[in-house]
Order: structure tokens, then C-alpha cells, then sequence
């Protein structure tokens, strides 16, 4: 369970954006009618916009017939949902056991200092959000890293790990 | 040589493309289409020997036979491709022998490592197409599904029974009972009154959630051999009666997402899913739903929350899942691995199953070496094994080269394990006998240089982490316990606060709800039992 946020769920939220409302009400159309919709629909909304905006939640929460507090309650539990954007990249580093015993705990550390943040933080030009993750399947040539949606990383060592960080901030500035 | 373009076979498997494999594929569709030499890349699961991926396996056919032998060449990075060339891998390899190269390994079979595994429920993986329903049935698909579907469903249900196979998701329960269960729950709920809106009677829902840190076996298997799940949930549709079913997939698996997706879209296109599976009037739908990073969802109860829609907190039992499981229906929930072991025992009986193993763990087991090992990756053996062979026989030691000093087994729930205890068989009720536990078969290896308080202290976190909030001996002892093993460390009133340790661990221990809070105190009392001198000395 994730620690609630300081945020209420109660608090009047601002009008989503065209474009985001536009996102949503896709998620909705595509979403609303299958069994246990919430999770597919919430699935869809942070694919299309990177995270579940705050204010999309009585728009859901209407469109499912739930109360806002149940959809943000929802929205609150699971660690992947992410209520505020990342930035352009997101690094899921692994902190599970099978990576400890492979290097992870000093990967983490070196990965906090070279970018001067902690988890769940995005680097101050935007361009790497920083996020933990318990195991990602690749246990046998950890420490492993997560890029983005799909870009699975082995045995990475802190130079591997500068390479990376190098070569997006490069893609980014190109 | 044949007429047709050799077969090369490279992994698409999460771990082997992490490893290298997709530029390994790449730099030998681009090598051959240089060189103009016609050759049939096929990507396959992987065969679980993580130090030599990328593996890269040719096909030396006899005649045009799809089936021919094939030799492995491992670890073949992007840049040993071109010498691949030279040395004629490609142009004129002699059957069953290749062609000589510094990274020719032979058969995959005869490798020592290999050779010696019962491979029944990963036969297919690393050697078929995952989605490729023709090569599947080439290999034996379906043929389980053949025979279930001219079976009654009690008789699918006592062959489960017969088999000996227990769930493979940790608890460990007879799979077959479960299905008796859910088969019996019948004519309870099938009445129109019950079921007012029109929602299948019942479900057949797959835990592939995998969330144990050092397991990768559902993933493997998704991943390699997607139609043999699809197959067992089938099969177990037709032995409960259920006609849908859901695969509920943690979100950190995107390459088993595919995977299942597209293997059930080729299920769904050749008729073995939907309305008329086999061309048999009887109907099972299938589709693939993603959890949203939360261990505790793993829990059975948890998941069909989630399932519903809903936070993934655990139930109170009963109502046991079997009877008023997901929607209220009952509900069959299954690891990947108990379904996909379904296909074989029905395809060769349930004697051929209960034949393999020991005491009241029959049939195989797929383990996965993790962590600080030279050879980690799935080895699938009858139960029986020591632990001592999986990490030295097999797994050929530290990868450091120092000495291997704790193994965890059964995920983060699971008891640490110091070299006394290696000779352990790996059995459902020898790893009960010493307070561990073997779980989903996840074996995590850790040397000598590993702080044993530090990873008794990460227990506690990763249960404060994940905890679903419904007890409080889990929610806050959780928390508490890191403070103290925090104060432990760091020399601050030790006698106290091993005192309040042991109490907290006992609270946690039976004021629990589940399994995430009753089991935290196993990996953190083993710590302290065998390694106490990692604790400063216990006086
Ligand atoms: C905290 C917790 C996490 C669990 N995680 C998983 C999991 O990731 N995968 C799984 O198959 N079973 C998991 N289980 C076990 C399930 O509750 C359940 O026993 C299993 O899905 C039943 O399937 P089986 O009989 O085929 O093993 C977990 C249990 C607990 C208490
Ligand atoms: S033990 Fe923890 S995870 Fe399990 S039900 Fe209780 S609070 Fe939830
Ligand atoms: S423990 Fe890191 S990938 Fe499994």
C-alpha cells in the first residue's frame, strides 16, 4: 500500500485539458463496459498521458458509476499508478534480493548520487524519472533496470548505468 | 543440404534480449542478406542457460524435415556473427555436428547441464516458435486438450487428482482437489436467480503475478511457450465448467504481455479458444489482465479484488475463492506453472506425472537460480534435488568466486538458509521441517560478503513496502520492525530491542491476515538464528 498522498481526495480538482479529456473519455469509451473495468481504463489513461491526472478521477469515476473516493482509493494503492508526469524517461531499477546479491544496493546508491535524486523524483531538466521496482523477472543477471515501457537492462554495473543515462540525455539534447 | 533456408533459432525471452539477443538476431538478418545466404530466423523462448545467451541454435535439417538437429553457438554477441559466417555455421554445417567455432557448444540436449533435467512442463520452451500454433501442435500441443475434451469433467478432475500436482504458487495445495471443489460448486450457482447479470458461472483466473524476488519461471514460460497455459486453462474450463477465464499479469512483464496476446490471438484464430474449441460445441474464452505494480496481489483474494476492480486487499476466508471467487462466482486460481503441467498429464496420464518426484512432491519443478551463481537460469527437475547440487552442480558455484554464505529459497517470504542446511532436499515437507519453504522454487544465492542484518532489516521494509493495509500487526509491526533492526545495528540497546524484535515477530506471526505478514518473521528470524554474529553477537 502506498502512503496516501498529502492531496485529498476531496479537493476540488481543475479541468482536465482538451487533449487529456479527449484521452480519457477514449480510455472510457474503449474500457466502461468489460467486467472490473478500473484497472484496464486506468491502464489506458496513464499509457495514453503518462500518469492518471488527479482531475480525470470524477470523469472515471461517473463513467463506472463509483464515487470519486473509491477511484482515487484505487488509484492510490498500486505503486504503478503515477498521479503527477515523469519525465521524458522512466528508470525502474531493481531493489529485490535476487539483484542485491548482485550489486543492486550499490548500483541504487550510485544511481541516486550521479543524478542527485531519489526515487520517485525526475532530474531537474526532466529528462529521467528515478522509480523502484520488486523483481522484473530477470533475476539471474541482475542488477537489472527497467527502461521505459519495455527496454529490459542486465547485469548493470555503474558505468553501464552512466552509458545509459549518457545516451538519453544525448537522444534528448539531438 | 536441404533445399530449404537453414532454420537459426535466437531467443526473444526477456532476459536473453536484456542480455544482448535482439542485436544478435538483427546482426544476422543483416549479415546473411549481406552475404546472400538465405536463412530462416525463427525467435523462440530460451532455454535457460543465462550465461550463454544470446544462444544461437542452427538447424542442420534432414531432407525437409522442420525437425532437424540442431547445434547451439553461445554466447554469440553481435560482433562474433560475421566470424559465425566464415567459419560456414551457416553454409555448410554436418548435421548434428555444426560447424567448428570457439563458441560451438553442440546439442543443447547433450549439454551436461541440460541432459540431466526432466523437462515436462518447459519440453517446448527454447525450442518452438511461442506463436506459432503449427509448430506448437508439431510438438504435442493440444493433444491434452484432444483427450479432455472426450473426457467427463469429473474425470479430468480425478486424473488432476491422481497426478500428485499441488500448486506451484507457493501454497502448495492439491490442484486437482481445488478443481473437485469448484466442479462440485455447480448447481448452487448456476440457477438464472444467482446469476442476474448474465456473467459466466464460473471462472478459471491464472496467478501470474509472480511477484518473488529470484523467479522467473512464469515468465519463461509465457513467454516461450504461451499456448501450453492457454491449453490448461482450457482444460481446466472443461473440468470445473467455467467458460471464461483471465490471466492477470503483473504489469512489469510488457514481453509475456505480448507474448500472451498474440499467442491467444493465434488460439482464438485456429479454434482451440472461443465458442467451438477443437471443433467440439464447447466454448472458453480467454484475455490477459494487468496488475499495477502490487506484490501483495499475488495473494489469491487480493487478485480477484484487483480482478474486480477493486484495491487488491486481501479477503477474509472462507468463502474459500472454489466456492465465491471472482464476481462472487466460484472460481479456480491457478499459477502458470500448475496449468501449464496440465496438457502433459492429461496428453500421458496421471501415473506418468506421479512417477516423477519424491514423498508427496510428485512431478518436476521448475527452479530458478538467481542471485550471486556462475550458471543461473531455469533448470526443471523432478523434486528430490539437494540444494547443495542446484547451487554448485548446477549453478557451478559464487559468481564472485567467494564462498556462498546464505540462499534464500521461496521468495522474500521465504527462510534464509545458511551452508549447514544446503544438503536439503528440495520437497515440499523437508523445507517445512527446517522452517523454510521451497514456494514458487525461486533459489537466490548470496556470498560471503552479504550483510545478513541488512537483509533482515530489507524483510521487514519490503513488508511495510507492500503491505495491504488490512492488519495492523502487518501494517505497522512492519514498520516498526525496520526501527528496530535499524537500532540494532547501529549497537543502540541491543538486549531491548532484540526483545522487541522477537515480539513483534510473534505479533506479525499470528496476528496476520496472510502470508506477507505471517512469513516476514521467517526471513528475519533465520538471519538472526544462523548469522547472529551479523547482529553484533547475541548475547
Ligand atoms: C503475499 C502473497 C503473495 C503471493 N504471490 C503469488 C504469486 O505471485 N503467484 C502465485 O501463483 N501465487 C502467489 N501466492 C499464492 C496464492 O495466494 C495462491 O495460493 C495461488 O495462486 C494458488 O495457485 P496454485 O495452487 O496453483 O499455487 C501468494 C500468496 C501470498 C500470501
Ligand atoms: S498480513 Fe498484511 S498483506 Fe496480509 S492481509 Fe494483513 S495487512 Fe494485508
Ligand atoms: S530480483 Fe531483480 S529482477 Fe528479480
Amino acid at each position: 500500500m502506498k502512503p496516501l498522498p498529502a492531496r485529498s481526495g476531496a479537493a476540488p480538482s481543475p479541468a482536465l485539458p482538451a487533449d487529456q479529456a479527449q484521452a480519457v473519455q477514449r480510455a472510457i469509451a474503449e474500457h466502461a463496459a468489460r467486467p472490473g473495468a478500473l484497472l484496464p481504463l486506468l491502464h489506458a489513461v496513464q499509457d495514453a498521458l503518462g500518469h492518471v491526472p488527479p482531475a480525470a478521477l470524477p470523469v472515471i469515476a461517473q463513467a463506472l458509476n463509483l464515487t470519486r473516493a473509491e477511484v482515487h482509493g484505487v488509484v492510490s494503492f498500486y505503486h504503478h499508478f503515477r498521479s503527477t508526469p515523469p519525465g521524458r524517461h522512466v528508470l525502474r531499477l531493481c531493489r529485490a534480493e535476487a539483484c542485491q546479491a548482485r550489486g543492486a544496493r550499490a548500483l541504487e546508491a550510485h544511481a541516486r548520487r550521479t543524478l542527485g535524486i531519489d526515487f520517485h523524483q525526475t532530474t531537474a531538466d526532466g529528462a529521467l524519472t528515478l522509480e523502484p521496482v520488486y523483481c522484473l523477472g530477470n533475476c539471474g543477471c541482475g542488477p537489472s533496470l527497467l527502461l521505459d515501457a519495455d527496454e529490459l537492462h542486465a547485469n548493470v554495473t555503474a558505468d553501464a548505468f552512466d552509458a545509459l543515462v549518457g545516451r538519453l540525455r544525448e537522444e534528448a539534447g539531438a | 543440404m536441404s533445399a530449404a533456408p537453414l532454420r537459426v533459432c535466437v531467443s526473444c525471452d526477456a532476459s536473453a534480449l536484456a542480455l544482448g539477443a535482439e542485436r544478435t538476431a538483427q546482426a544476422l538478418a543483416a549479415e546473411a542478406q549481406r552475404r546472400g545466404i538465405a536463412i530462416e530466423l525463427v525467435r523462440t523462448g530460451s532455454r535457460g542457460m543465462l550465461w550463454l545467451e544470446p544462444l544461437v541454435e542452427v538447424e542442420a535439417g534432414i531432407g525437409d524435415s522442420r525437425l532437424g538437429i540442431r547445434t547451439a553457438y553461445g554466447p554469440v554477441r553481435a560482433a562474433d556473427v560475421p566470424s559465425l559466417f566464415d567459419a560456414g555455421v551457416f553454409t555448410s554445417p554436418v548435421a548434428g555436428e555444426g560447424a567448428a567455432h570457439a563458441l560451438r557448444l553442440g546439442a543443447v540436449e547433450e549439454l551436461d547441464w541440460f541432459k540431466r533435467q526432466q523437462r515436462l512442463c518447459f519440453a517446448r520452451v527454447g525450442v518452438t516458435d511461442p506463436l506459432s500454433v503449427a509448430d506448437y501442435v508439431a510438438h504435442g500441443g493440444f493433444r491434452g486438450l484432444r483427450k479432455a475434451l472426450d473426457m467427463a469433467p469429473a474425470a479430468i478432475v480425478q486424473t488432476v487428482i491422481d497426478s500428485g500436482l499441488r500448486g506451484r504458487g507457493g501454497a502448495a495445495f492439491p490442484t486437482g482437489i481445488k478443481w473437485k471443489t469448484v466442479l462440485e460448486a455447480a448447481r448452487s450457482s448456476q440457477s438464472p436467480i444467482s446469476n442476474p447479470e448474465s456473467r459466466p458461472s464460473k471462472y478459471i483466473v491464472c496467478n501470474a503475478d509472480e511477484g518473488d524476488s529470484g523467479t522467473f519461471s512464469d515468465r519463461m514460460l509465457m513467454e516461450g511457450d504461451p499456448l501450453c497455459l492457454v491449453e490448461g486453462m482450457a482444460i481446466a474450463g472443461l473440468a470445473v465448467g467455467a467458460t471464461q477465464g483471465y490471466i492477470y499479469l503483473r504489469s512489469e512483464y510488457p514481453h509475456a504481455r505480448r507474448a500472451l496476446d498474440a499467442a491467444i490471438a493465434a488460439a482464438y484464430a485456429a479454434g482451440w479458444l472461443g465458442a467451438d474449441i477443437g471443433g467440439s460445441g464447447k466454448r472458453f474464452e480467454l484475455e490477459v489482465r494487468l496488475g499495477a505494480g502490487a506484490y501483495i496481489c499475488g495473494e489469491e483474494t487480493a487478485l480477484l479484488d484487483s480482478l474486480e476492480g477493486k484495491r487488491g486487499q486481501v479477503r477474509f476466508k472462507p468463502p474459500l475463492p472454489a466456492l465465491k471467487g471472482l464476481f462472487g462466482r466460484p472460481t479456480v486460481v491457478n499459477n502458470v506453472i500448475s496449468l501449464a503441467s496440465v496438457p502433459l498429464i492429461l496428453e500421458r496420464g496421471a501415473a506418468f506425472y506421479r512417477d516423477y518426484g519424491t514423498g508427496r512432491s510428485r512431478g518436476t519443478l521448475p527452479i530458478q537460480l538467481a542471485g550471486n551463481l556462475k550458471r543461473t537460469g531455469l533448470v526443471e527437475l523432478a523434486f528430490g534435488v539437494t540444494l547443495r547440487e542446484l547451487l554448485y552442480d548446477y549453478g557451478g558455484g559464487s559468481l564472485s568466486g567467494r564462498p556462498l554464505r546464505a540462499v534464500q529459497v521461496g521468495g522474500p517470504l521465504g527462510a534464509y538458509l545458511p551452508a549447514s542446511q544446503f544438503d536439503t532436499v528440495l520437497d515440499y515437507e523437508a523445507f517445512a521441517a527446517i522452517g523454510a519453504m521451497l514456494g514458487h522454487g525461486g533459489v537466490v544465492a548470496f556470498d560471503d560478503t552479504v550483510d545478513m542484518a541488512e537483509q533482515a532489516r530489507y524483510a521487514m521494509e519490503f513488508c511495510a513496502a507492500e503491505s495491504c493495509g488490512k492488519c495492523t500487526p502487518c501494517r505497522i509491526g512492519s514498520t516498526r520492525g525496520v526501527e528496530v533492526l535499524e537500532r540494532i545495528r547501529a549497537g543502540i540497546e541491543r538486549e531491548k530491542n532484540f526483545a522487541l524484535l522477537e515480539d513483534l515477530c510473534e505479533t506479525m506471526r499470528f496476528g496476520s491476515l496472510c502470508a506477507l505478514g505471517g512469513l516476514t518473521p521467517d526471513p528475519v528470524r533465520s538471519a538472526l538464528a544462523h548469522f547472529p554474529e551479523d547482529f553484533g553477537g547475541r548475547a
